[in-house]
């Protein structure tokens, strides 16, 4: 290519109308007949769909038989085209940074009522548009090469799959997960809807795949503490807990749990049953290598028991044993932390924690799993078997007083405890519901059935939950009170059993979590996908993907797709080998730096580095991000940001208020 | 006489603020069309002299919006943003320029509602407060 091809400005401009998105509030022509008369520019159109092929195609042909050499296009946010526009720029030949996308549709023609002076406001934005892309340079791209292994945090069914994903073409995963064993929620369920086939079933086989598997590093009992580095390049610290067992020794004999005498209210059975002090959280715990827990051993409080140790064979115990930390080298991220359950505490009318019958979703799913606290026998508090049960949907979500968001699994598992029920004991099912949401695969059919199994349904959101009875069919029951909307009548329903449907809601730990992985997060709290249609799994932080419900509430299939989804990116990152990154950095002029300093310490990646010989700072290119803070802090103007110069930004603003500036003058 | 229209430039984070303005858009929130917006890499990119042409050109506002504290994608730069604006309202006081013209506001990037709140709330300020005077 010839150095001075760019030397004069030959600007094409197009705009987009984007069906009726821009076009039926912005009149388009009259902005691309603007357009044709501003400086540089040879030729302005505008085109339904400019990111279509033949909207693409239009560009190529003019830099073809036109010999444009800037290009702007005025569409939608450059967050959503610019890599595109950027690729046709290549594609003819052109160095892709010598194009401009000025926002006429998210933050014009979408975001303003309807008026003469938004057709006046995409003109300032597209003269902003051309008179900054005068001053764009070619610029080169760098590509970065991927460290081929992958962090995957969460060892629940996400984690699991994406890391299973990755290991299986022969690449390193380290999984790290915070507690003893990995399983999450999906090792707490009895059955999963529609087809009832055993949560265990399908999922511990994939928990011992990861224990043996040779490409994957389990890390449980662990924690992510910091993450530095960049796409292709992370450096994760994790903080291994001490477990007080010698990994290495243990033989998951299990002798210490029986021989512990401390007992305390086990996790994994959400506090319906014990566990020991010393304790793997189930029997299918992977690892199966217990864990100590320090603030209940008597050992750590009193110095004395010792029990575990004494009955250890291999000698495993190590009462002497101290956090770690470990430096893992990665390539790309994936997060798949998971989510909490509400607490319906929260809700005093429906008073969860002071009736003993009534239980919250996951307690039920224990009650009913075999290997649960009761042996998968339903019980009431003096050991009768229920003859009824209600189950209240919409507990925490769909409530503005909590979370505005629908859960979305709790009307397909409130379906499956519905046939559990009936299975187990014959009894009658209430379902309180607001709105059957039943949008699966086969998750129609499982409602219709759940009909045909004789539950009834009532359609209504409950207002209290009592054991005050008015009569005496009420007497020693928990009695559900609720409009029923269909008949138009307050219903009172008297049960001996209440599940409360409780919402998912992000982890309580998730801002620590998207601090240390730079993750934003939506209204709600949930991690923030790139895209919420066209790129559900990566992150605003290149190299960081998201799967699970730590993104959003969803059933298993989705988040098997989603983790499914976050390893192929992971692996067409190291299939590649190595991955663009913008050629955004900032460089300093060394004829007019003073040597000051002031940039040194402002740099938040230690970039910058000072030269005592030469006397002057300067910039490493491969640790700058390219934020700009050095050069709006430099005295002297030495430092500029490629793409982000202060002469463009100077031009763009110009552009804006070029019409102000005639009135001012 | 129409009514006075002013004119805001505002200075919009790529991480945070400018994809929280691009929801704005997405959700057809309506925000008061006096605003422009420029896309940072970071606010605290932000030069200073940026704003003081911006006002030279003929703003009646200058807008930074950055990610909430302790979110910036550069660790830290909103803060280096914040020290700056406050500095430059005292400057701009001095050179006979109301602080309320340059306005610092966190808008995250799934704070659609607080960019169409933040634009509404200044563009009616300046509306009371006049052109700015040259």
């Amino acid at each position: 290519m010839d150095a001075t091809q760019y030397d004069e400005p030959k600007i094409g401009v197009y705009i987009c109308h984007c069906g009726t998105n821009i076009a039926g509030n912005i009149n388009v022509a009259e902005v691309a007949k603007f357009a044709q008369g501003l400086d540089g520019v040879v030729v302005s159109r505008d085109y339904s769909f400019m990111c279509s092929d033949p909207g693409q195609k239009l560009i190529r042909e003019d830099i073809r038989q036109l010999g444009i050499n800037r290009v702007v296009v005025a569409a939608c946010s450059p967050r959503l085209h610019e890599q595109t526009f950027r690729g046709v720029l290549k594609e003819s030949g052109l160095n892709p940074y010598m194009f401009q996308q000025a926002n006429i549709r998210e933050q014009c023609s979408w975001i303003h009522e309807p008026g003469e002076i938004v057709t006046e406001k995409a003109k300032r934005l597209v003269r902003a548009a051309v008179e900054r892309v005068s001053l764009h340079h070619p610029l080169e791209e760098r590509a970065v090469p991927i460290f081929p292994a992958t962090l995957v945090l969460g060892g629940g069914i996400a984690g699991i799959q994406a890391a299973l994903e990755i290991a299986n073409s022969n690449h390193p995963v380290y999984l790290v997960e915070k507690e003893p064993s990995i399983g999450g929620h999906m090792a707490q369920f009895d059955k999963t809807f529609p087809t009832l086939d055993c949560a265990a079933c399908i999922l511990t086989p994939k928990m011992t795949e990861v224990a043996r598997h040779p490409y994957i590093r389990l890390l449980t009992y662990s924690e992510v503490v910091d993450v530095s580095g960049y796409i292709g390049n992370f450096t994760v610290k994790v903080k291994r807990k001490a477990r007080y067992v010698n990994e290495e020794k243990c033989t998951g004999c299990g002798v210490c749990q029986v021989k512990c005498p401390w007992t305390t209210l086990s996790e994994f059975e959400v506090g319906l049953g014990l566990r020991k002090v010393i304790y793997t959280p189930s029997l299918q715990a992977v690892p199966n290598i217990p864990v100590i827990d320090r603030e209940r051993c008597v050992y750590f409080s009193k110095g004395t028991c010792r029990a575990c140790e004494r009955f250890c064979e291999a000698k495993a115990i190590n009462f002497q044993q101290e956090d770690m930390l470990i430096d893992l080298q990665v390539g790309s991220i994936i997060v798949a932390t998971g989510y909490d359950i509400f607490d319906p505490a929260d809700i005093s009318q429906y008073g969860y924690g002071h009736y003993p019958n009534l239980f919250t979703s996951l307690e039920f799913e224990r009650l009913c799993s075999p290997s649960g606290p009761t042996g998968g026998k339903l019980k009431l508090a003096d050991g009768r078997e229920p003859r009824s049960l209600a189950i209240v949907h919409c507990v925490g979500s769909r409530d503005k007083n909590y979370h505005s968001y629908c859960s979305q699994i709790c009307c397909m598992y409130a379906l499956k405890y519905s046939h559990l029920f009936k299975e187990k004991t014959g009894g009658d099912v209430y379902q309180m519901y607001i709105d059957m949401r039943c949008s699966g695969k086969g998750y129609e059919e499982f409602y219709e059935r759940l009909q045909q199994e004789g539950v009834n349904f009532v359609r209504g959101k409950v207002a209290n939950i009592t054991d005050h009875a008015l009569n005496s069919e009420e007497e020693g029951k928990l009695i559900v009170t609720c409009e029923d909307t269909l008949l138009g009548n307050i219903v009172r329903v008297p049960v001996d059993m209440v599940v409360l449907c409780v919402a998912v809601e992000p982890r309580s730990d998730a801002d620590q979590i998207a601090k240390t992985f730079r993750l934003g997060r939506s209204q709600d709290g949930f991690f923030l996908e790139r895209h919420p249609k066209l790129d559900p799994v990566a992150t605003m932080f290149e190299g960081v993907f998201v799967a699970g419900c730590c993104q959003g509430p969803k059933d298993i299939p989705h988040t098997v797709a989603q983790a499914s989804a976050a390893a192929a990116r992971a692996l067409a990152m190291i299939a590649r080998g190595k991955v663009d990154v913008e050629a955004i950095t900032a460089s300093i002029d060394e004829k007019l730096c003073s040597g000051c300093r002031v940039c040194n310490a402002l740099c938040p990646y230690e970039a910058i580095l000072f030269d005592e010989a030469a006397k002057v700072s300067r910039v490493s290119q491969v640790l700058c991000k390219g934020c700009g803070v050095c050069a709006a802090a430099c005295p002297s103007n030495a430092i500029s940001v490629q793409n982000f110069a202060s002469a463009q930004i100077m031009a763009e603003l110009a552009g804006l208020l070029a019409s102000e500036r005639l009135a001012i003058r | 006489m129409a009514e006075f229209e002013p004119t805001i430039v505002a200075f919009l984070c790529n991480w945070c603020s400018y994809a929280g303005a691009d929801l704005a858009g997405t959700s057809r929130m309506k925000c008061l069309p006096n605003v422009v917006s420029i896309r940072l890499m970071c606010s605290g990119g932000l030069d200073p002299t940026y704003v003081l042409k911006a006002f030279g050109e003929g703003a009646d506002g200058v807008l930074v919006c950055g990610c909430n504290p302790g979110d910036c994608h550069y660790i830290g730069g909103n803060y280096k943003a914040l020290r700056r604006v406050s500095l430059l309202q005292r400057m701009l006081q001095q050179l006979g320029i109301e602080p309320q013209r340059l306005q610092l506001h966190w808008v995250c990037a799934s704070c659609g509602d607080e960019f169409v709140d933040v634009v509404d709330g200044m563009t009616t300020q300046l509306k009371k407060l006049g052109p700015l005077k040259r």
